[in-house]
């Protein structure tokens, strides 16, 4: 068989992200026949900047779950082919078998595998990892946040201080530091993952309690319910067998994260909660100066409701701003890691390892580093639009 | 470089701006016209909205890019504005036309000396070199009567006070000697003693170099001081024009007249004679009704003809230049009496709820917040001693730094007090915190505020945060119970039931702040705090929210404390007066005690500071020098002896070195001061009526 | 504002401090220890012999003494074998155990000696500093400016077609990291693939002479990905300050547009990013391990992928200390900076 050329391999990818096309062209149809209704998600859609950005985003995340059905990938990412080491895209597969894909749509890498596949891969990876990390991030800047900006005085000079402190440590050395097996041996790790993750936990319980207080017959099955839930998801989440932090017997632990996914993880939510922390304290400084917040406080709210419920819903709009952009961060961050070879398990089709293996012969086969390359800037690309679409939309009328 | 000329410095004919949303057209001014006769200061007043600030923009011909003149023109000494190139305009701009704003802080660059942004105009409009420059604004900064130009120059805005930077965006509009002066609302973010200074400031120089001015204001009183005409605006449209003495005296058109009734002049009284507020609100610029747009709101409303169709000025006779935009101006009987709605017996003052003994509350600041350095004791609240009683309005009346608001704090709660005591019906509540307060103790001291667009929380339905207030007071036992609770709350304030599930921004701002009412008495509150709770409304709704609070007050006995600036509104409302000026209660006493000599001197120049918009009055002018000072550093001895006008009549050095007595002179009025009874005796009236024949 | 200094140095002395224990601490957990001992000494070490490989080498103490001793303030270790032989930290080769001083820490200059490079570490941090130093330089004449202008430009008009495209170029410039900005633009300037070859895909050769060859990719990659940020800051303070009142008394006043831009908006428009291009370094600092690690240019960076890589102790603490202080030394700068331009805080 002839190797394609880019007029028939273009063609072809466009056509194996059919279920893409299809997931996007519905929701955007859906959102935009509804947006007047949808508040700042449907104003969105009245911004060029934020629709592109939208689109790209909704891109990567339909290819990553789609990918991870195995509907959008040609072959197995962590199979080698004989005979396709560094060849150029669109090289047809040696002896393909019935069934099988019969080429390699954007090439073979340096070990004879496919890709394209593994740069679908690597978008599950991403779509994973990045939202949440910076999810648990937010959880935690935003539960030490709102009292370092609301009480002041000694415990906000203590957290401010510490916050520092994580932010004047240099990112990578603090990753050389933390993501290597020697440190995931000694389970250091498992108990920062035990810490960080339990701010869900009290912001949950805190929201709660300040919320239905005065209505105890409410409050305590709620709470109980939502602690018990969140609590046993907490515990699977901390308790892996082989760590020296196995606190669930096996039969109660819902799900193990596997030790390397893990630390990256912790790394992640580490250095970025203290940036999320300045935000909201400066946010909380700002709005707790407000007559509503005064009003609370005459009619003797606790101080966590005025945080969580006074504070927290007003300072909505920057957040989601600032979330959008730190999503794409911990996605720089995550290529970082994978860049210098940290955590990420050696045959991870992650873009950041993808991109590190491909630079070594990149002045001559530049097809393996650049589509990771170019997958990773432009969901960055996308989320960055989409913040600034976000931005833009929310401070009009 | 000025050509002379005599005819009309500025002439607006049919003048139609709008501006552009992505949804739709919004006109903002409605054909508008005026006319600026050379050395005429023309006064542009109406309510927030209505379009008069884009008309000074429209002049300058500086709309942003989403406003656009879509119809009129602009003539400027004769010249159309909008066939000018734009280095001809550029020309006209701070040299013929110059604009002073309501922000004196936000007008001026932060980041430059006053020195250069003032040596800018001339150098920029006629060549003169920086040297001939600075002579010129050395010149108009003493002008502009400000204390050591050469100092002033040098400094930059942030360094001065509030009444100084406004002294110089005024010698930056004279820099040039312009022929038209627009000030948009010059003196609003000012207190009541520096504006008065300021607006005479005003009225000598445009005498001085004889300037046209175009007057832009909400405050009637202070249009009837400074101009010679007026031009009432409402929802975008001039709805009356004419001299001064005929629109306020025989006006010609009922938006006019509801203004005028709705504002407390000194002739109203909250029983005898109550204000009556316009019904309805401001229309939104996009639902405006058709024909008038005051037809909606109007008392001689007649359907057919006031919402025909566009409804023209028209020419009211036998006055010269007078106009109004009513179709019925001629058959409405101007003279009539208000229809008196309902008149009530003065309430029935009960007992003392609330005694304050020797209040003291100090603060400790670091003397600069960056680098720390030397703490500070401001001393905030100065032994403050009265008592308040059931169903009693007392107001508290001062500038800002008179520590009225820390008073409240300390009242409510959210500060301790540092010395003296709060007696609630006979308990000690002065160390208590608001976390140890009981819930009783709580929902009986409630407190309204003055921003009507931050006292709620933006996120939450307005129903919610009544039944939060409800759920933290401890009232009604099940969810259903409250929600009925909190739809007869709303009934209380009269706003209809829907708006349970409204969300706060798609309120005005007169309905948010009688949900912020509704709150505080979620409780059955005793004693209300109302901070300055009108001051940030438009005049006619204002009106409403004042009688609404007073009726309220009949219904459950409560005791206000009314805390304001504004001398007119307390005059009418409240039944005793305490006047502050820095910490210390100057005065205090029975309203008609304190609006009658003999006065404490401070009260005096306040009472004479307030513009009344009333041609009948005969105000004394009385002017105080300077500013309030800070209260970081209160000058030693009588807190009021740096700006006093009597201090001469006091022998020795009393005044400086002492804090004087509380003295009695009348059964329930004191007054901190040192002047001996006979000054006090050979005080005159400040404000008079003036008989119909003088 | 002399008080203000040594607070700030004070809070300064104190991070650090923080800051080189955390590090010391990671690297002298049991497994890094162990990983050394094998590493330095035989892959194939028993577990005895990797005990008593650490224990003569003074590495078998709790961490706040070995601490202690690597700052100089508690007496170095010294270690008496049984056959009569003495270690000592503070031993150097050739000198005797009598003569040798008690206190060897980096209070008294001893920065100790990197196991990889099997050379004193302050050698070390001196002449990579010094390269890295020369790379910073021309990143910083190459970013500050451009982005500067790009961000006024930009912001002086906000919503025109000029802001649109420059906010975009920003934009994408800021979601580039330099990992993928290096890979793009050695894969078009530099590969036989493309066959442009304008440019060296290494920046070898520029340690000892520098040109434009091998030498404005790795800056320019650096740059890139810092100056889009900078030019946003720059954008919306820019943009924001065009929008506020004493612009507009300035345009009411008559002054023209470029004065207007030059005169009243630029100082003010300034104060915010100044802030942000300071405490970019920390930041700068990833960008320069990646690209230095890309481009194979031996400084700063490599240096502390190479340390970190091998559990070099020594060095790791050297290349941290001395990247923290970079770093605090910096918003200490930013922070005095920000109080002389603007002028709203007073410098009693």
């Amino acid at each position: 068989m002839e190797t394609l050329t880019w007029a028939e391999i273009i063609p072809r990818i466009l056509w194996q992200f059919l279920p893409v096309w299809i997931a996007l062209v519905g929701v955007f149809a859906v959102s935009i026949l509804f947006k007047r209704r949808l508040g700042l998600y449907g104003k969105l859609f009245d911004s060029g900047i934020g629709m592109i950005g939208f689109a790209l985003v909704m891109f990567w995340v339909f290819t990553g779950i789609f990918g991870a059905m195995d509907l959008i990938v040609t072959h197995d990412a962590l199979a080698q082919a004989s005979g396709m080491k560094n060849k150029v895209p669109g090289t047809p597969l040696r002896g393909a078998e019935e069934g099988e894909y019969a080429y390699y749509l954007l090439g073979g890498d340096n070990l004879a595998r496919d890709v394209f596949s593994r740069t679908i891969k690597g978008a599950w990876i991403v779509v994973q990892i990045a939202p949440l990390a910076t999810l648990f991030a937010f959880m935690v800047g935003i539960t030490l946040g709102l009292p370092a900006g609301y009480y002041g005085g000694k415990l906000d000079t203590l957290l401010t201080f510490v916050a520092n402190l994580v932010l004047a440590f240099p990112v990578i050395l603090l990753f050389y530091l933390l993501v290597t097996p020697e440190i995931v041996a000694t389970g250091i790790p498992s108990y920062m993952a035990a810490v960080l993750f339990v701010f869900p936990l009290i912001f949950a319980g805190v929201l709660l309690n300040s919320r239905y207080h005065t209505r105890p017959t409410l409050r305590t099955p709620l709470l109980i319910g939502v602690l018990f839930v969140m609590g046993w998801l907490y515990l699977s989440l901390v308790s892996d067998a082989g760590t020296p932090l196995q606190v669930l017997p096996g039969w109660l632990d819902l799900f193990d994260v596997p030790g390397g996914i893990l630390v990256v993880f912790v790394a992640v939510v580490f250095v970025n909660s203290p940036t999320v922390f300045r935000i909201v304290r400066g946010l909380t400084l700002d709005i707790k100066t407000r007559d509503y917040v005064a009003a609370a406080q005459t009619r003797g709210e606790g101080p966590w409701y005025i945080m969580l419920w006074e504070i927290l819903p007003n300072a909505r709009g920057p957040l989601i701003v600032d979330f959008c952009l730190r999503i794409g961060y911990t996605t720089i961050l995550l290529g970082t890691l994978g860049f210098f070879g940290l955590g990420m398990p050696p045959e991870s089709p992650d873009w950041g390892s993808t991109i590190n293996e491909g630079r070594k012969l990149l002045t001559v086969y530049l097809h393996p580093a650049l589509p990771p390359a170019f997958a990773l800037l432009s969901l960055v690309l996308g989320l960055n639009l989409l913040a600034d679409g976000l931005r833009e939309e929310s401070l009009r009328d | 470089m000025k050509e002379p000329y005599d005819g009309p410095i500025l002439e607006i004919d049919d003048l139609s701006i709008s501006f552009f949303t992505r949804l739709r057209e919004i006109p903002a001014v409605m054909d508008f016209s005026v006319k600026v006769q050379p050395g005429e200061a023309v006064g542009l007043v109406g309510e927030s909205g209505c379009g008069k600030s884009t008309v000074a923009l429209g002049v300058m011909r500086d709309l942003g890019r989403n406003g656009r003149i879509v119809g009129g023109t602009v003539k400027f000494k004769g010249r159309d504005m909008s066939s000018l190139s734009a280095d001809e305009l550029r020309h006209i701009r701070g040299n013929e036309i110059a604009m002073i704003y309501q922000e004196p802080m936000a007008s001026l660059n932060p980041a430059m000396r006053i020195g250069q942004q003032l040596t800018e105009v001339p150098m920029l409009h006629e060549g003169i070199s920086e040297t001939q420059a600075r002579a010129r604004a050395l010149e108009v900064v003493a002008d502009v009567k400000l204390p050591d130009p050469e100092r002033i120059l040098k400094s930059y805005p942030h360094q001065l006070s509030g009444g100084q930077q406004q002294r110089i965006v005024i010698a930056m509009a004279l820099m040039s000697k312009p022929a038209l002066l627009i000030l948009d609302e010059p003196t609003t973010a000012l207190d009541v003693t520096v504006e008065a200074s300021i607006v005479e400031l005003v009225k000598d120089l445009g005498r001085k170099y004889g300037t046209s001015m175009l007057f832009i204001s909400h405050n009637l009183g202070l249009v009837l001081e400074t101009c010679d005409r007026i031009c009432v605006m409402y929802s975008g449209e001039a709805v009356e024009r004419g001299s001064i003495e005929d629109v306020f005296d025989t006006m010609q058109h009922p938006y006019t007249q509801a203004l005028f009734r709705s504002i407390p002049l000194p002739s109203a009284d909250k029983n005898a004679r109550p204000l009556v507020a316009i019904p309805g609100n401001f229309p939104l610029p996009h639902e405006r009704p058709q024909g008038c747009n005051f037809g909606p709101r109007c008392d001689y409303f007649e359907a057919g003809r006031c919402d025909a169709g566009h409804i023209p000025m028209f020419d009211v006779p036998g006055n010269e230049r007078h106009a109004s935009r009513c179709v019925k101006f001629a058959e409405i009987d101007w003279t009539a009496p208000p229809a008196i709605g309902e008149t009530h017996s003065k309430g029935e003052i009960g007992k003392v709820i609330l005694r304050m003994d020797s209040l003291k509350k100090y603060y400790e600041v670091a003397a600069n917040a960056l680098f720390g350095g030397q703490k500070k004791v401001v001393k905030a609240n100065e032994t403050l001693t009265f008592e308040a009683r059931e169903s009693e309005t007392l107001a508290i009346v001062g500038e800002s730094g008179c520590g009225k608001s820390t008073f409240a704090k300390v009242l409510m709660g959210l500060e301790t007090a540092t010395d003296g005591e709060i007696l609630l019906d006979g308990r000690n509540i002065e160390q208590i915190p608001i976390e140890s307060r009981d819930t009783k103790t709580i929902a009986d001291v409630q407190m309204v505020f003055q921003n009507p667009f931050d006292t709620l929380n933006p996120s939450m339905t307005v129903g919610r945060q009544i039944i939060r207030a409800l759920e933290i007071f401890g009232v009604g036992q099940s969810e259903a119970e409250r929600r009925s609770r909190m739809l007869e709350l709303l009934d209380l304030v009269k706003l209809p039931r829907e708006f349970a599930n409204r969300m706060p921004r798609q309120l005005s701002g007169g309905q948010k702040q009688r949900v912020g009412i509704a709150r505080a008495f979620a409780g059955d509150a005793r004693i209300v705090v109302a901070d300055e709770p009108v001051s940030a409304l438009d005049v006619s709704v204002q009106a409403a929210v004042t009688d609404l609070l007073m009726e309220i007050q009949r219904e459950h006995r409560t005791t206000l404390l009314f805390i304001s600036h504004d001398l007119s509104i307390v005059r009418y409302l409240s039944d005793r007066v305490m006047v502050m000026y820095l910490g210390h209660v100057v005065e205090l006493g029975q309203t008609a005690q304190v609006f009658a000599p003999p006065y404490h001197p401070y009260t005096e120049a306040l009472l004479s500071a307030v513009p009344i918009a009333d041609t009948s009055i005969n105000k004394k002018h009385i002017v105080l020098e300077g500013d309030v000072p800070s209260a970081m550093n209160p000058p030693p001895g009588c807190p009021f002896q740096t700006r006093c006008r009597w201090k001469e009549r006091v022998p020795g050095t009393l005044c400086e070195t002492e804090v004087p007595p509380m003295r009695q002179l009348a059964e329930g009025h004191q007054v901190k001061c040192h002047l001996s009874a006979e000054e006090f005796a050979s005080m005159e009236p400040v404000i008079e009526m003036r008989t119909a024949d003088a | 504002m002399g008080l203000f200094i040594l607070r700030r140095l004070g809070v300064m002395l104190l991070t650090t401090l923080c800051l080189t224990f955390v590090v010391f601490w990671l690297t002298n957990l049991q497994p890094n220890l162990e990983k050394l001992a094998k590493t330095q000494g035989n892959m194939r070490m028993t577990d005895e012999q990797v005990t008593s490989w650490l224990e003569t080498r003074g590495y078998a103490r709790p961490a706040l003494v070995k601490y202690g001793e690597w700052l100089g303030v508690v007496p170095g270790w010294r270690y008496d074998a049984p056959d009569g032989s003495v270690q000592a930290r503070c031993l150097t080769e050739g000198a005797s155990i009598e003569t040798a001083p008690r206190y060897c820490g980096i209070l008294q200059g001893e920065w100790g000696y990197s196991t990889v490079f099997r050379e004193d570490v302050s050698k070390i941090i001196g002449i990579r500093l010094g390269l890295t130093a020369k790379l910073m330089f021309w990143v910083m004449v190459l970013m500050v400016p451009s982005a500067l202008i790009l961000g006024v430009l930009a912001g002086m008009r906000e919503g025109s077609r000029t802001d649109r495209t420059l906010s975009t170029i920003s934009i994408t410039t800021t979601a580039t990291p330099e990992y993928v900005s290096g890979v793009i633009l050695i894969a078009v300037f530099a590969s036989s693939a493309v066959g442009l070859k304008w440019f060296k895909g290494t920046a070898t050769s520029a340690m000892e002479d520098a040109n434009f060859g091998n030498f404005f990719l790795p800056v320019l990659t650096i740059a890139l990905y810092g100056m889009g940020y900078i030019a946003r800051m720059t954008r919306a303070s820019m943009a924001e300050v065009m929008t506020a009142q004493y612009i507009r008394t300035a345009r009411l006043k008559g002054v023209s547009f470029r004065d207007i831009v030059m005169k009243h908006a630029l100082r003010n428009a300034l104060i915010a990013p100044f802030t942000v291009i300071m405490l970019q370094f920390p930041w700068l600092l990833n960008g320069v391990v990646i690209v230095e690690t890309l481009f194979n240019y031996k400084g700063f960076g490599w240096t502390l992928v190479q340390a970190a890589g091998n559990n070099d102790i020594e060095l790791l603490l050297g290349v941290s200390v001395v990247s923290v202080i970079v770093v605090l030394v910096t918003q200490l700068i930013s922070d005095i900076g920000y109080v002389y331009l603007n002028p709203r805080i007073s410098v009693s």
